[in-house]
């Protein structure tokens, strides 16, 4: 760069003197002080509050925080987001592969199931599953207007756990549906040419090369609907479902008339449960990160012997 | 036995092409013998790209016909009727093609060795210690058997070209199409992708070379086409075309780009 005004440098002049490093006098920031200040001030007000006001009645929280009711409570909540995100998780992948089938019957379908089930309140859904042993006192199978081959009492198959399970992943499987959607759409299009190319299988492109790069894409907003799923788990009192944390806190506190330390307890495990998923989250977006993130550039080797003497060009730079 | 004389390995006869209303080829009859590096030149537009990528079904023909080998590309015909072919039959004929993009298209999730190794494990069937050892084998051969385990994106433009270049080379092709495939490539590293595609050329591969690389065609090339506007302008002997164009529009071209 320097050869335009100064003439030609060669490169052990440039290269060999090692420079005077800068060691410039930083700009002050103050107004980062006087912010800190005020937030440690405010944090430390109300830290001294939740101590001191006896009110929160800590002791309680205490008591009740390892209540085995309550255990057993985040035991249920914990399997019903489980369970609701599996069936989710499934149907999504199905809905959005269906979205972008060449069967117009599919595309037409995935796009009618999202949206029935994200066009109505997932309370009024719950409530629908609760009641369909009303609606379907029995569910049989068999040809129809032939012979029916078995049947069962829709209460014995759908019970309030099964009825929990149901509301709560089908209303969701139609959110991550365009969740996958989006993360199917985010792929390059180069890719599914290039494996078409080689003379992939529609369904191998789908699983073994646009998936796997989607999941990129898919993966955060997936963790943020775990997350969410965890506190709609709370709903299922609509189903009624009446084993899980919020509904097991909830009547602790009417027992007990001590409501707010039992909203506490339940505040509490929900946040540890969050934290939980987050770090699950955290080595999942790792492993579909690969050949993307993080990636630092092929090292620098100078040409060895085995080289071609043709490629020694490029990956000498 | 020498090219000239050698077999047709692909036909195109009367082929033509609509997107919507646009008509971007317009009948293009050419043939390209078994160890023939046939080079196809001309203006973006012209519809080269496109011609390329109906070979192996990219795109669709609109009418005439493709054959590579005595197979007729993308349908059967039964009692002069034309079926379209399922998708069992489509991926069959493009096993036998192998390409290499504009854009590498490596797959960004795989490691170099592992883009090479995906279609014979996954299409073929073939064993993975089997697939690996013929991998590193190509990738040798593409002068990175040092960059086996490295992504996509830690590879520079040469580089991936070249894997990608393996990759196709891994299916055993007997005919490869090469669409730009150096025009998205830093200057300095098309040479190396050139050379791997030069030396591919004396093994007696069956190529197609859409490119604006002359001095490749010059090199390498047994023919060489100049298509504009959809239709094949001039065609013959590389040497021959690029020193002395019959068509006004093949000259005024090569003066651009030489």
């Amino acid at each position: 760069m320097s050869s335009a005004t100064t003439g030609r440098t060669t490169t052990s002049e440039a290269g060999n003197n090692r420079p005077e490093l800068i060691k410039a006098v930083p700009v002050r920031h103050p107004g980062r002080w006087v912010s800190g200040v005020i937030i440690v001030l405010i944090a430390v007000a109300v830290l001294q509050s939740m101590f001191t006001n006896p009110n929160f009645r800590w002791d309680i929280v205490a008591t009740y925080i390892m209540d085995t009711l309550v255990v057993q409570g985040v035991g249920w909540t914990l399997l019903l987001t489980v369970l609701s995100m599996v069936l989710a998780i499934v149907l999504a992948v199905l809905l959005a592969f269906m979205r972008q089938s060449d069967n117009p019957i599919l595309r037409w379908s995935s796009w009618f199931w999202v949206w029935i089930f994200r066009g109505t309140p997932v309370y009024t859904q719950l409530i629908f599953w609760g009641l369909i042993s009303v609606l379907y006192p029995k569910i049989a199978a068999g040809i129809p207007a032939g012979p029916e081959l078995f049947s069962f009492d829709t209460k014995d198959l759908i019970n309030a756990g099964v009825a929990a399970v149901l509301g709560l992943g089908l209303n969701e499987s139609a959110y991550l549906a365009e969740i996958f959607r989006a993360g199917l759409k985010s792929v390059d299009k180069g890719q599914v040419e290039a494996a078409e190319a080689l003379g992939m299988r529609k369904s191998k492109i789908m699983w073994r090369i646009v998936l796997p790069q989607a999941m990129r894409v898919i993966v955060p907003p997936t963790g943020n609907e775990t997350i969410g799923m965890l506190k709609t788990t709370s709903l299922v009192l609509a189903v009624p479902f009446t084993l899980d944390l919020t509904f097991v806190t909830n009547s602790l506190a009417n027992r007990t008339y001590l409501p707010i330390p039992l909203l506490l307890v339940a505040a509490i495990w929900y946040l540890v449960i969050t934290s939980v998923l987050m770090v699950g989250q955290h080595y999942i977006e790792k492993y579909y990160g690969k050949g993307v993130d993080n990636l630092s550039p092929a090292p620098v080797k100078a040409p060895t012997l085995k080289a071609p003497a043709r490629l020694q060009g490029e990956d000498a730079e | 036995m020498s090219v000239e004389t050698a077999e047709p390995l692909v036909r195109f006869e009367g082929v033509h092409k609509f997107f919507g209303e646009n008509h971007v080829l317009r009948g293009i009859d050419m043939t390209v013998r078994r160890g023939e590096v046939s080079v196809v030149i001309g203006p973006s537009g012209s519809g080269k790209s496109t011609l390329l990528r109906c070979v192996n079904l990219l795109e669709t023909i609109s009418a005439g016909r493709i054959y590579v080998g005595d197979e007729l590309i993308g349908y059967r015909e039964v009692n002069g009727r034309l079926h379209d072919l399922n998708v069992k039959q489509i991926a069959a004929q493009r096993r036998e093609i192998g390409m290499v993009f504009q854009k590498f298209n490596l797959f960004g999730h795989k490691t170099a060795l592992q883009n090479v190794m995906e279609a014979p494990v996954q299409v073929k069937g073939k064993s993975k210690a089997e697939a690996k050892a013929r991998a590193l084998e190509l990738l040798d051969r593409v002068g990175l058997a040092d960059r086996a385990d490295f992504y996509p994106a830690q590879l520079s433009g040469g580089q991936q070209q070249r894997v990608a270049i393996a990759r196709a080379l891994a299916m055993d092709p007997e005919l490869m199409l090469f669409d730009e495939p150096t025009s998205a490539l830093d200057p300095e590293l098309v040479g190396d992708v050139l050379n791997v595609m030069k030396d591919l050329a004396k093994t007696g591969m069956t190529m197609i070379v859409v490119t604006h690389e002359i001095g490749f065609a010059r090199e390498v090339g047994d023919t060489l086409t100049f298509m504009d506007a959809g239709v094949v302008v001039e065609s013959g002997d590389p040497r021959e075309v690029i020193a002395n164009p019959q068509h006004g529009r093949t000259k005024e071209f090569l003066s651009k780009v030489l």
